[in-house]
């Protein structure tokens, strides 16, 4: 496994050297000042940088550092989507609960790779006692919007984002101590297939895909990136259990959920009146604006593995 | 006080001001927005909206470590003054200047103490709402503190600040913060205006202030 991980390291810090040369390359070119999608993509470059240095740490790390690195990432993303929806003085012990004791739990569950309260503790649970909670605080104004902002906010930062370390859970017969490559996969074929998907529309963009929900979404976009990542997911079906048809297959499922996720994402924002979720990262915007196709990926991932995979 | 003490002290409002600003970013993220000022270590006084105790925690956090050593929080005596611990919690540690709103001798004059800070070449934080804000309207009439320090110090910038979310995070009554990203709003300088009068500056600056809210339907 080592090898393959080496493998993929090398991989990556090959298409960001790459992408820092043409960066550079364009920079220098371009008429200065130099126009603000060149300074963003230069921003951007930069931040993966980082975030892959990071999930090269937590790979390092094996269960522990992933594990906590994604129960951080859920509290960002929690932090980022609660911040931008309304709530009143009379739901701050529902809100610590949803950061004190949700994230924490969830977590542990993931860690101790209890399946069956896992995937029913956060959709269950939560969801009937945090609103009756809300209720017997006796603040009904807008009562419905606020519940399902809260429902909607631990599901996609927590419940969604568990699935990503739960991945270390499953039982893949003659994968066995190789969890983490899957990981790897996903994170590759999704965040790659945002990442071509942004080139892809960039130089072709023409049709809107959703005018209405998101200006930077085109066809060409959405085709080029999302074909040119299952091709990459076939390419890399030497670190998981697949064939390369499947891997090509599933990641073009997984794909498809990110592009779905993104739009979700965008209609939130749309909806709140803002660009970007934060701006924790620097180029990119929130947390959210990163994992928000990763959210609807990883438990179509998980469970495609699980029901076909694994005994 | 001896010379050792004396290092002991400021090592102490050191660590305190580091540790919180620190707390203040993992809880809350806070990130300054320089809307119309820039970061400066000229003699300034900071007026904020006031909502939460972490008001001043947010916006100190913000400067750099040269202008947060020079600049004091005024807080009220009242309340913080009530204890030993309050005491040396808002003195020693925060190094926040204290005074009573309702003030009898007159070495106790809010405005004396607040001039005999500035006078040393210090900043100040400053809450013209003479209370935290509990109420639904965004932002309570200003007290006249403001109007008679410009009065007195004119060469003092007075920098309008918006701190955004913090009633949220740490509504009136509560002890336990709830992470929810926040920003300090740093507007242009405003100054009294030759022959105008006390009620319309405040006013003046109390609509500055407002306007600097980055969303305002969302302050609730």
């Amino acid at each position: 496994m080592r090898h393959d991980i080496s493998i993929l390291i090398i991989g990556l810090l090959a298409v960001l050297t790459t992408a820092s040369i043409v960066a550079a390359i364009l920079s220098a070119r371009a008429p200065k000042p130099l126009s603000s999608t060149l300074v963003n993509l230069t921003q951007r470059i930069n931040a993966w940088w980082v975030m892959v240095a990071l999930m090269t740490v937590a790979f390092f790390f094996g269960r522990y550092g992933l594990t906590i690195l994604f129960a951080l990432i859920s509290f960002a993303s929690l932090r980022e989507f609660v911040t931008l929806t309304h709530t009143s003085r009379s739901d701050h012990w529902v809100l610590l609960g949803m950061f004190g004791i949700i994230i924490p739990f969830q977590y542990w569950l993931v860690w101790t790779a209890w399946y069956g309260l896992f995937v029913i503790f956060i959709p269950v649970y939560c969801f009937l006692l945090m609103p009756a909670i809300t209720a017997l605080h006796g603040d009904t104004e807008r009562f419905l919007e606020r519940i399902a902002a809260q429902q909607w906010a631990v599901m996609i930062s927590v419940y969604c984002v568990s699935h990503v370390p739960a991945l270390l859970t499953l039982d893949v017969p003659g994968f066995e101590g190789r969890n983490l490559l899957l990981i790897a996969f996903l994170i590759i074929v999704v965040q790659g297939s945002d990442v071509l998907q942004y080139i892809f529309g960039k130089l072709f963009g023409k049709h809107r895909f959703s005018p209405t929900v998101s200006p930077s979404k085109t066809w060409e976009g959405l085709i080029g990136g999302v074909v040119s990542a299952s091709l990459l997911g076939a390419l890399l079906s030497f670190v998981t259990p697949f064939t390369p048809l499947q891997a090509a297959c599933v990641a073009f499922v997984v794909c498809s959920m990110g592009f779905l996720g993104g739009l979700v994402a965008s209609a939130i924002k749309r909806d709140q009146g803002v660009k970007d979720w934060g701006h924790l990262i620097e180029g990119h915007g929130g947390m959210m604006d990163r994992t928000d196709s990763l959210v609807f990926a990883a438990p179509i991932f998980f469970h495609i593995v699980r029901y076909f995979w694994t005994v | 006080m001896n010379k050792l003490s004396l290092t002991t002290f400021t090592l102490l409002q050191t660590v305190t001001s580091v540790g919180l600003s620190a707390l203040a970013w993992a809880v809350t993220g806070v990130r300054p927005i320089w809307n119309g000022s820039l970061p400066s270590d000229k003699q300034r006084i900071y007026f904020a909206n006031h909502t939460s105790h972490g008001d001043f925690i947010l916006l100190s956090a913000c400067l750099n470590e040269k202008e947060r050593a020079i600049t004091h929080a005024v807080a009220a005596g009242e309340y913080w003054g009530k204890s030993r611990l309050r005491r040396f919690i808002a003195e020693d540690m925060l190094s926040s200047v204290l005074i009573n709103r309702q003030w009898t001798k007159p070495e106790e004059n809010p405005i004396e103490i607040m001039l005999s800070v500035l006078d040393q070449g210090h900043s100040l934080i400053l809450f013209p709402e003479g209370t935290r804000n509990m109420t639904d309207e965004p932002l309570l009439p200003f007290r006249s503190g403001l109007y008679n320090l410009s009065m007195a110090r004119p060469q003092v910038e007075l920098i309008p600040c918006w701190i955004e979310n913090m009633s949220r995070v740490l509504p009136k009554g509560q002890f336990l913060p709830v992470p929810l990203l926040c920003r300090v709003v740093f507007g242009a300088p405003v100054a009294v205006a030759p022959g105008e009068e006390r009620r319309a500056f405040l006013d003046r600056a109390h609509a500055t202030l407002l306007a600097l809210n980055p969303r305002p339907e969302r302050d609730d």
